[in-house]
């Protein structure tokens, strides 16, 4: 019993949604309705229940004291709000959950940083909020500064800052905290590789202390070096609760993963792109789910679904896969193939399907983005839109996956290496 | 190890349970003085920003009171010329420009709070009441700044503060009270029905209207002054000028009316911020 750190039973959290009644009511709606309420009593009889959604239900796990658990599941499935939860940010709606030891909740770093101040006074602050005592901060300041590397800078403001000194000075905060418990949501998925790096350094080395750690994280990567059992949540419901490694496996491969999508709708459409119209770029895995994470060691499909309106001479349709960064790794186009290119010279109106392959064993594991365009070249740009779709690649099963390190660069191919020892050498010997 | 042993034995006592919460919750103060640190820093980080954010800085402090006082001596002294007790008019309109001041700017503040830091309140765990708190508190050094101005004006119209100075606290305290019941309210509020945020300042101009700021409480009619008194400002302002300028006392009735107002305004206030609390997180 006492070993066990956190125990949750059938926790639910419901939401209400409606089209006019939630986001930001205003006095006079509450005061109309209020004074329509006996009409509408009077004529649709006593209201039935809001419209509402459950974000999460019926979960319940429990966690052991030092243990490090993750939880994985597509955006909506209900991470963030078992997270919010368990840091009695929001209330459950029902079920219930017990705490035993102090909690540390790093739902994102740098919470309640201000700009006007320095980081020195930030991170006094920021120590204030995530529930550290000044006389802790204190003692810790030194470490924090050296952490964050911007000893130069500590009595700037931090609106000076770049975001890569700001991110750095708000984990290095959050990474001297020091609860029995800690709760961790995305907060790695922001920052350079190097950034991300340190993060999961100190993230294992909390880990290793022997403090139970509840991890969210789109990062398969991180997840399967973290934590040794994990939790797929979808639709507010949890699937599984099974070794990392098992987890992952079925996340990866039920098509759980998020969306993968991006459908355009008329409005987001420019009407210089007349008469090219993107209806949809997605990307499929080999059993073709459409999904927002693949496979290093599987080939990609990209899809680009739309209409031409009316016929063009010369149109070609293809894709830039950019890195977070901004930067351009390749553009590929449907027609660079010179038959491609002979056979479609006029394009006549319809509905079309573009698809190809990004090969297998190319991209390293991390974050990309497919951007679209439509084109005629030195005539005209029809559409264009750099930054349409993210997706994340996944290096289970990559060459070299035997060293748990991070591989630096954007492309992992499995070369055909030979290693041949050379005869004549032992002969001399 | 010996380490892992008192962990465990520790968490065991303070184990958090988290459930549903229904109806009225218990205020737990016990939780909000654990958290003094924290009311602390935040109340230091209103107050440094503000003085870092503008050009004149502190000197806004100064300004404000003064450029009020010239204006309101100017109109209700040449315009209106409504009584001030014998007591020459700036120094009159100041004293009671002080307590007002800190109220009238604890209020918006406290009003406003909730959504200026709902980013905190969407990812940290803390008790909420800490937020409208520590905004009213962020009024004090202004006070207080400006509090040094009305010691120079008295030595200028050689005014001595009378036998009942020692009562001052107790009015600041009032005011402070009052700002922090009214604030409550209006930020809870606030957060469902973001119409608070235009409600404010029309509410802090008709209420100082009728807070004897810019003239004497005895200008109002005697059938009026009960429900006068029902502000609680017209006790302090009435209280300031009696403390230190010796104008005529405050009715003890007035007094006691306005801190038993001030007094169910915090206490209604504070219950029903707990009450809304739960849904703050997901609202704001």
């Amino acid at each position: 019993m006492s070993d066990i750190a956190i125990r949750v039973e059938n926790l639910g959290k419901q939401y209400r949604i409606g089209a006019q009644s939630d986001d930001y009511p205003t006095l006079r709606d509450a005061l109309t309705r209020a004074a329509l309420y006996p009409f509408r009593v009077l004529r649709y009889g006593f209201p039935s229940q809001h419209e509402t959604i459950w974000a999460l239900r019926q979960v319940s796990f429990e966690v052991k004291q030092g243990e490090v658990l993750g939880i994985i599941g597509r955006n909506g499935a209900g991470k963030s709000t078992l997270l919010k939860i368990l840091a009695r940010v929001t209330e459950p709606s029902e079920g219930y959950a017990e705490i035993h030891g102090r909690v540390g909740a790093l739902l994102e770093v740098g919470t309640g940083f201000h700009p006007e101040l320095t980081g020195r006074e930030n991170i006094y602050l920021n120590g204030a909020i995530l529930g550290m005592k000044r006389a802790e901060i204190q003692k810790k300041f030194d470490e924090i500064v050296e952490f964050s590397g911007i000893e130069k800078f500590i009595d700037t403001p931090v609106k000076r800052y770049s975001s890569g000194m700001y991110l750095r000075l708000a984990f290095a905060v959050a990474a001297h905290l020091e609860p029995q418990i800690l709760v961790v949501d995305e907060v790695l998925a922001v920052g350079d590789a190097e950034f991300q790096r340190k993060c999961l350094g100190k993230m294992s080395d909390v880990a290793s202390q022997g403090r139970t750690v509840l991890f969210v994280s789109h990062n398969m990567s991180a997840i399967l070096r973290l934590t040794q059992e994990t939790i797929v949540l979808e639709g507010g419901r949890m699937l599984l609760r099974a070794p990392s490694s098992q987890a992952v496996d079925f996340y990866l491969s039920s098509g759980l993963s998020q969306s993968g999508e991006k459908r355009w709708q008329k409005q987001e459409i420019p009407a210089e792109s007349y008469p090219f119209y993107p209806i949809a770029l997605r990307i499929r895995n080999p059993q073709g789910k459409v999904v927002e994470t693949v496979r290093s060691t599987e080939p990609i499909e990209v899809e680009v679904e739309y209409e031409l309106a009316s016929p063009i001479r010369g149109l070609r349709v293809g894709i830039y896969l950019l890195t977070p960064q901004g930067e351009t790794l390749f553009t590929s186009f449907d027609t660079d193939d010179g038959e491609m290119y002979e056979k479609y010279s006029i394009r006549p109106a319809g509905h079309y399907l573009s698809r190809c392959l990004i090969p297998a064993d190319l991209l390293n594991e991390g974050r990309y983005i497919l951007g679209l365009n439509a084109s005629v070249y030195r005539v005209k740009r029809y559409f264009h839109e750099p930054n349409a779709l993210n997706f994340t690649v996944d290096s289970t099963g990559a060459p070299g996956k035997q060293w748990p390190e991070v591989r630096q660069g954007f492309f992992r191919p499995r070369l055909n290496w030979q290693i041949e020892k050379e005869l004549y050498a032992l002969e001399q010997a | 190890m010996r380490n892992s042993t008192a962990l465990a034995s520790k968490s065991h006592s303070d184990a958090i349970v988290i459930r549903p919460s229904q109806g009225w919750m218990p205020l737990n103060l016990q939780e909000l003085w654990a958290f003094r640190e924290l009311i602390y820093f935040l109340t230091w980080r209103d107050i440094k920003v503000r003085y870092k954010q503008t050009v004149l800085g502190a000197a806004w402090a100064v300004l404000q009171p003064l450029i009020n006082m010239l204006v309101l001596t100017f109109i209700f002294g040449n315009l209106a010329r409504l009584s001030t007790d014998n007591i020459p008019r700036p120094i009159f309109t100041f004293t009671a420009l002080l307590p007002w001041g800190l109220f009238s700017k604890a209020l918006a503040d406290a009003g406003r709070s909730m959504l200026t830091n709902r980013s905190m309140i969407t990812k940290v765990y803390f008790p909420r009441l800490i937020i409208p708190l520590s905004s009213v508190l962020g009024g004090l050094l202004d006070f207080v700044i400006q509090f040094f101005i009305l010691v120079g004006m008295m030595t200028y119209y050689r005014i001595l503060p009378t036998h009942a100075v020692w009562t001052l606290p107790f009015f600041v305290l009032l005011a402070l009270v009052t700002a922090l019941g009214f604030g409550l309210w209006l930020s809870a509020l606030n957060v469902l029905y973001r119409d608070v945020g235009y409600i404010l300042p029309f509410l802090t101009q008709i209420w100082m209207l009728v807070t004897p700021v810019a003239y004497s409480a005895r200008t109002v009619p005697t059938e009026y002054q009960f429900f006068y008194a029902l502000n609680p400002m017209v006790g302090v302002v009435e209280g300031f000028r009696w403390a230190l300028l010796g104008a005529r006392p405050p009715e003890v009735l007035t007094l006691t009316m306005s801190s038993l107002i001030s007094l169910a305004v915090l206490l209604s206030g504070m219950y029903y911020f707990r009450r809304m609390e739960r849904t703050f997180a997901d609202m704001v």
